[in-house]
């Protein structure tokens, strides 16, 4: 019984820890220019819509969706697309030194940003990436590579080898084998894949801030950081944009939930 | 439908050789099977037929044209593997369809021989399900209509049977033996179920690490198994067998094992012209006579340890001056244990072993 309520207690914190800041910004988000400055802070909200407004159409927040779903979806697509053959390549193809790659790219991707800053703007710099969304979006592809084939390297070594030789029997070549049969039964870890990667560059601040300038290129993150005038921070606009910027991956998560169930491979082999 | 020839077969793998220079004949409408214990190299065998496994040496014939070269799915032959492998995402139709679709097989085509294969294997039902709703036994006629649907020229199993309980094992093997005769099929089926083998088999290929033992059909590797492995590996209880050595002594053949001394019938003499060394003897435990006979035999005197009961039959484990023997008696009888019994060892039953091949002659014709 105190086991139980410690971990009913446990559950709680963990739950509230984590979402307690997001409330009170979707509670600030409501609130009039008074509230948001009211000290002792006021609890509820009485403003309603005025700083959506305020952040949709003064600040051009539309704009930053729109860069933040181009830069994010296309870095998804093309991660997922070189990052699947890879992973069914590491998964099931007799292949010399297989370990030391999957290695190489789990080493790869623990460099600290940091450290790989300077030579990236470097780069983009002399392919004129820079201020393009392109040259943000392929040094996301590369950094979400190394994830995406793990997941699916590992979800692809799952499914019963009988599975591929049932499909060449059949007549199927490795690329078919591949997108007939392995993909609809990795459905999950595509999605998981996908839906990581996707955040990640939805959320990802350090690389645009350092190689968008323009502010029509900006994405979200940095466009709602640069929000904050020379004297003032406008914690309402901040707060109605950062909702707004949460809301999609909220809906995409809670979409695409429904595929990433496991056990979609049950009664391949026995059941 | 096809015949295959197996020319001098090798594998090596890193640990070694698994397949050493199988050669092996299976004519058109045969049904063969590849038994043996697991690691003896059958499953390699069948999966180089297929296609699936590349062989070291030697060569692969279907219907006369060497396939060694070819992808499985040149070979036009269909496997049903050991877990069935049903395309989970698909429903049984689409798993029935798949194969013949790659091929380009016309629509019409394919309906008309899922519809025939679905009323023969009893599966109408289930063609809108999903293989995970399906029972083990159901998955297994999917899993073989799969295969017939194509009219390969060549069926491989892969130890269909070993995933199905001992009951529904039976029945399905009744099925499958059936459907083997209508259809007339080639089949190649590995097993490690001696019942399985002798059962469904229209030759039994005997396996072991990787050398190939003996082909023959059922009765005859039965009755005659050409060395001590086949002897024991076929038959339960296994075929009693002595290790022992051979001795000439005033004309006649002495085989000694332990303390006890056996003397054999004249057989036909061997190249040397003697029969001297180590040798192996062995009697199947229902030939083992317990009431008197006039049948020329070896008598010996043998003492019951034990006597089980199996309803039909009865197993009495003996010994004979220590060395062990059993024996299988088809009606009850009251013989308790520590009884000592005159027994009959029949000349015409006895199997002789030296250096690891079968000295008895071997009848002209089948039996």
């Amino acid at each position: 019984m105190t086991q139980r309520l410690l971990l009913v207690l446990g559950i709680l914190l963990t739950v509230t820890g984590s979402l307690a800041p997001f409330v009170w910004f979707v509670l600030t988000s409501f609130k009039t220019q008074q509230e948001v400055e009211a000290v002792p802070p006021s609890w509820w909200p009485s403003g309603g819509w005025h700083f959506y407004r305020a952040a949709l159409f003064d600040h051009h927040l539309l704009s930053y969706v729109g860069n933040s779903v181009f830069v994010a979806g296309c870095t998804t697509v093309l991660a997922l697309a070189i990052g699947i053959p890879a992973a069914y390549v590491l998964a099931r193809v007799k292949l010399q030194g297989k370990s030391w790659i999957l290695g190489g790219l789990l080493t790869v991707s623990m460099f600290p940003q940091m450290a790989i800053a300077g030579p990236v703007w470097r780069l983009l710099a002399n392919v004129h990436g820079l201020n393009t969304h392109w040259g943000l979006i392929l040094p996301y592809v590369t950094f979400s590579l190394p994830l995406v084939i793990w997941i699916l390297a590992s979800f692809f070594k799952e499914l019963p080898a009988e599975l591929e030789e049932a499909a060449q029997v059949d007549g199927c070549t490795t690329w078919q084998t591949l997108t007939r049969i392995m993909l609809p039964l990795a459905t999950p870890g595509i999605f998981t894949a996908a839906i990581l990667t996707f955040i990640y560059s939805w959320n990802e601040f350090f690389f645009a801030l350092l190689i968008l300038t323009q502010p029509d290129k900006h994405t979200l993150p940095l466009g709602i950081a640069l929000f904050q005038g020379e004297f003032t921070i406008p914690w309402g606009e901040l707060a109605a944009a950062s909702v707004l910027a949460t809301l999609p991956l909220v809906f995409i998560v809670l979409l695409c939930q429904r595929w990433i169930i496991s056990g979609l491979s049950a009664g391949a082999v026995k059941g | 439908m096809a015949d295959l020839e197996l020319r001098a077969i090798s594998k090596r793998f890193d640990k070694g050789l698994v397949l050493d220079n199988i050669s092996l004949n299976v004519s058109d409408g045969t049904f063969a099977i590849l038994l043996g214990p697991s690691g003896c190299g059958k499953s390699t065998l069948l999966r180089i037929i297929a296609g699936l496994e590349s062989h070291t040496s030697g060569q692969v014939f279907i219907d006369g044209a060497p396939v060694d070269d070819l992808s499985p799915a040149a070979r036009d032959i269909a496997m049903v593997f050991q877990h069935y492998a049903l395309y989970p995402h698909l429903s049984v139709r689409e798993n029935l369809a798949f194969g013949l679709s790659m091929r380009k097989t016309p629509r019409h085509v394919i309906e008309e021989r899922i519809a025939d294969t679905a009323q023969l294997l009893n599966i109408l039902e289930l063609l809108d399900r999903k293989p995970k709703d399906l029972s083990g036994g159901q998955r297994q006629r999917v899993a073989m209509g799969r295969a017939m649907v194509r009219k390969p020229k060549l069926f491989l199993f892969d130890e269909p049977l070993s995933n199905l309980d001992a009951q529904l094992r039976t029945s399905t093997r009744v099925e499958l033996k059936k459907l083997q005769q209508r259809l007339g099929a080639t089949m190649i089926y590995v097993t490690h179920d001696q019942v399985e083998a002798m059962t469904l088999g229209d030759v039994i290929v005997v396996m072991n690490g990787g050398h190939l033992q003996q082909a023959d059909p059922p009765h005859r590797t039965y009755l005659y198994p050409t060395n001590p492995f086949v002897a024991s590996f076929i038959g339960t209880p296994p075929m009693n067998l002595w290790q022992g050595t051979l001795r000439q002594e005033g004309g006649a053949t002495i085989f000694r094992v332990g303390d006890l001394e056996l003397a054999l019938p004249p057989f036909a003499l061997n190249a040397s012209g003697s029969f001297a060394g180590p040798a192996v003897l062995g009697i199947r435990p229902e030939d083992v006579r317990l009431e008197p006979t006039t049948r020329p035999a070896i008598r010996v005197e043998a003492s019951i340890d034990l006597n089980e009961d199996l309803g039909a039959d009865q197993i009495l484990y003996c010994s004979m001056r220590g060395e062990p023997l059993v024996v299988r008696l088809s009606q009850a009888s009251l013989i308790s244990p520590g009884q000592t019994l005159p027994v009959s060892l029949p000349h015409d039953k006895l199997h002789l072993f030296v250096d690891g091949r079968r000295i008895n002659p071997l009848p002209n014709s089948d039996p």
